[in-house]
């Protein structure tokens, strides 16, 4: 299981719950466990999310691997100038 | 200028030289082709009609007195574009030609397209639009209470919670720890409300095209713009043709940070031509400039932070108010995001709300939200170490961010350059300088995330052994050379050899577009790959010409060589040898990469700020500026200085003078640079610069983007200087003499 780590305004799309844990290997496994377990993060993550592994954001790439050893964090899609 | 390395191996050969840059000699001698300088034969000139009022229902609009003028050829309206589109396809569509409201002061209502640019401009006033003029709003604190006049109906987004106005289009909440229990750990609260300004990026360049679209549904787009692969799926979806019916190549562009990352004139050309089948210029005046393309937003933001005596921040709490103009964003968000992110805080929060005002709607602005944000935070940490009399930099090294620190916005941070910045601001004789009377010292840290995404690059090898490199991000910041640098270093061959060019739609892979810091990451990184698939090619053909494994030679100094004794002996193979048989040893030598890199590495800047203000006048001197900042490795460190000094002096404009003042009917009332007033050369001290090398592990050389960063401290740094010089705390941005007047009258009594 990966513990994904999300951010405070979702806590009132996962009954309080703020880490969350899931059969994942992959981020985009990841996001597909994270809507199977919350449907109501359907929308948030259809919105755009980044992926924060290990501190690196990944605003993107979605075959990343990932494993229970990784710090795991969901951020809002980044944009930039 | 001074550069401090923190590499543990430092072999570069053409990484960290300055050689000239490729654009020079054709940009000083005006052979460079911007977006206006498109030219087709039968071009026909388009102008467009824009609305007098900030909000009003478009009740009629009667263009037949324009095309009954033989010189007129066409009007468009919002009916000749696709009526199937949907999301941010659709925003984009109500922004370039407005539906059923005028959502803003100058929003487009309709088009004309003329034999001259005179004859359009003229026509658009014979072009009837009748108004009823709605109520409107375009401050952001009003925009959300509840008597608000609600701009767009149901456009809030998931996130935000019931019971707010409907102008609230976005929220969002982070953080960690209990602030109660922090703000209790400490020796003084500070708890301060602060407001910004809009501003306009300012680039020198209105925004420009030419486009041809036919009968057929196929056409071609020239523009000045930071994405072009976006510019040819929105225009695509605007106009309802296939993406690939549209072929999209981008001119040298005169700045965008960030500003031309979207589409404002670019499918109304389209429309414009496809309704006449010639093709069509248009160029915005720099009042549309103003009035119709992205400025940043305006905010209005609550900062508290604890502190102890000896300097400790123990909890830091944020809410941030942005409105994003008449359109969906998410810039609180992103400005939250970064509020707090230098510092390692053990409690902190975030709350961040995303306005809908009648305002043009926003683009980013090189790191958007995060130089807003940085302003309170700054200098609430200021006002604390004033009332604590403790030394601001020592206050800041005690708590930076550093690897393993959790950050604000939640991950731990991998190893990153704060700490390594601020102890080289410290050692920078400007922050020992004595400062005269009446002058004040500030300084600010500042944040941005940087990333990588989509990326396609092409190398190819010519005949005689240069090399030619295509790629798709436009260069808006000296990315030619840096790509011509990386790839000298890969291939080993001189940098004059290596022509950088940038493709068009048709001619490369898919690619994000210039923003976010990104291009010498991610370009460089696939220029990197490409380089060495096509050194894998050249080897392959020298241990073909040798008759010994691949595996046995190696590439080194441009030329091909055996790995080692056992492999033979043999003379180096120079590239332009076998370039110059490639046909005939298996065919044409290129190089491929594409890939979505990430690893990027978030970036740290601090920059010192001296000044004056005149008591008389409230007008401000900068007298000395210092930029310290984290490249990861400077590829062409040059250019990496011009980033530095173009983000303070950017910054500069931002703190003293810019701002986008609206009357009362919600009408724009400086849309041009007499009365916006951006920094000018005069007004400017020689911006000295650090470069701090401390390498990002997610690239091959250490690279970090560095095009963003310069611009996050600027507004706090120099407001906490203007605020010890005037001897009161700033916190209205800009700080333009009346401002400072005010000020300096309040505190006088």
């Amino acid at each position: 299981m990966v513990e994904v780590n999300l951010w405070s305004g979702l806590r009132s799309y996962t009954g309080g719950d703020l880490v969350i844990s899931v059969e994942a290997s992959t981020i985009s496994e990841m996001l597909k466990a994270l809507v199977a377990v919350h449907p109501s993060l359907g929308p948030v993550i259809e919105a755009g999310v980044s992926v924060v592994v290990d501190g690196e954001v990944f605003a993107a790439n979605r075959e990343v691997p990932i494993s229970p050893s990784n710090e795991i964090y969901l951020m809002r899609m980044l944009r930039g100038g | 200028m001074t550069v401090i390395k923190n590499l543990e191996t430092e072999s570069f050969k053409y990484i960290g030289t300055r050689p000239d840059r490729p654009d020079g000699v054709d940009k000083v001698t005006g052979r460079a082709k911007f977006g206006a300088d498109a030219y087709a034969a039968g071009m026909l000139h388009g102008a467009i009609v824009r609305s007098p009022h900030a909000h009003a229902r478009i009740i009629r609009i009667d263009a037949s007195k324009a095309l009954a003028l033989d010189e007129v050829k066409a009007v468009v309206t919002r009916a000749d574009f696709a009526k199937d589109v949907e999301g941010e396809f659709w925003n984009v569509l109500e922004n370039v030609m407005a539906g059923e409201r005028a959502l803003y002061h100058g929003h487009a209502v309709a088009a004309v397209a003329a034999t001259s640019s005179l004859v359009a401009r003229e026509a658009t006033a014979l072009i009837d639009v009748e108004y009823e003029v709605l109520p409107h709003v375009t401050d952001v604190d009003e925009a959300m209470k509840p008597d608000a006049p609600v701009i767009r109906e149901g456009q809030a987004s998931y996130s935000v919670p019931a019971g707010l106005s409907p102008n609230v289009i976005d929220f969002y909440e982070h953080g960690h720890g209990d602030l109660d229990a922090g703000f209790a750990e400490a020796d003084l609260v500070v708890d301060k409300r602060f407001t910004v300004e809009a501003t306009h990026q300012g680039y020198i360049e209105p925004h420009a095209c030419l486009a041809q679209l036919g009968s057929d549904g196929r056409g071609e787009l020239w523009c000045c713009t930071q994405g072009h692969w976006f510019d040819q799926k929105f225009c695509a979806a605007l106009l309802g043709i296939e993406t690939s019916a549209l072929k999209v190549t981008a001119s040298e562009i005169g700045g965008g940070f960030g500003g031309k990352t979207t589409q404002f004139i670019e499918p109304v050309a389209l429309a414009l031509s496809r309704k006449t089948n010639r093709p069509v210029k248009l160029v915005m005046s720099r009042s549309e400039v103003f009035k119709a393309s992205g400025p940043t937003s305006s905010a209005s933001m609550d900062v508290k932070i604890g502190m102890t005596k000896d300097g400790r921040i123990t909890a830091a709490q944020g809410t941030y108010r942005l409105q994003g103009g008449a359109f969906p964003g998410d810039w609180a968000t992103m400005a939250a995001q970064c509020a707090f992110a230098p510092y390692d805080i053990n409690h902190v929060k975030m709350t961040g709300y995303t306005v809908m005002c009648n305002r043009p709607k926003a683009a980013a602005y090189r790191a958007p939200g995060s130089p807003i944000a940085a302003f309170p935070t700054e200098s609430v940490i200021d006002a604390l170490c004033n009332q604590l009399d403790l030394d601001p930099m020592e206050v800041r090294l005690k708590n930076a961010a550093r690897e393993g620190t959790k950050s604000s916005y939640g991950p731990t941070y991998p190893k990153i350059g704060l700490v390594d910045c601020l102890e080289a601001a410290k050692a920078h004789p400007h922050w020992s300088s004595p400062l005269k009377k009446g002058q004040g010292r500030g300084i600010s840290c500042g944040f941005w995330f940087n990333f990588g995404m989509e990326t396609s690059v092409n190398l190819m090898l010519s005949e005689d052994g240069s090399v030619q490199i295509t790629v798709g991000t436009p260069d808006i910041g000296g990315s030619r050379a840096s790509i011509a640098l990386m790839a000298a270093e890969e291939l080993g061959i001189p940098y004059e050899n290596i022509r950088v060019n940038i493709a068009d739609t048709a001619s490369l892979g898919f690619n994000e577009m210039s923003h976010g810091s990104r291009v010498t990451f991610a370009s460089g990184l696939a220029t990197i790959e490409a380089a060495r698939d096509a050194k894998k090619k050249l080897c392959a053909r020298a241990a073909a010409h040798w008759a010994i494994p691949e595996e046995a030679v190696v590439w080194r100094d441009g030329c091909a060589m055996p790995a080692g004794p056992n492999a033979g002996e043999f003379d180096p193979m120079p590239i332009a040898e076998i370039a110059g048989k490639m046909g005939r040893t298996g065919g044409p030598i290129s190089g491929h990469h594409a890939a979505t890199p990430d690893g990027a590495g978030v970036s740290f800047a601090v920059h010192m700020v001296d000044s004056e203000v005149d008591p008389e006048t409230g007008k401000t001197e900068i007298v000395r500026y210092t930029v310290v900042q984290d490249a990861g490795k400077a590829i062409h460190p040059a250019y990496v200085e011009g980033q530095y000094q173009g983000g303070a002096v950017q910054g500069i404009g931002w703190a003293l003078n810019e701002e986008y003042i609206y009357d009362e009917q919600g009408c724009l009332q400086n849309d041009g640079f007499l009365d916006y007033r951006i920094p000018v050369a005069s007004d400017l001290p020689m911006i000295d610069t650090v470069i701090v090398e401390t390498p990002n592990p997610g690239h091959p050389y250490g690279v970090r983007g560095v095009g963003e960063t310069s611009i996050c401290p600027p507004l706090a740094a120099i407001a906490n200087s203007v605020s010890s010089a005037a001897g009161v705390r700033l916190t209205q941005l800009p700080m333009s003499p009346p401002r400072i007047l005010k000020a300096l009258k309040e505190r006088n009594g």
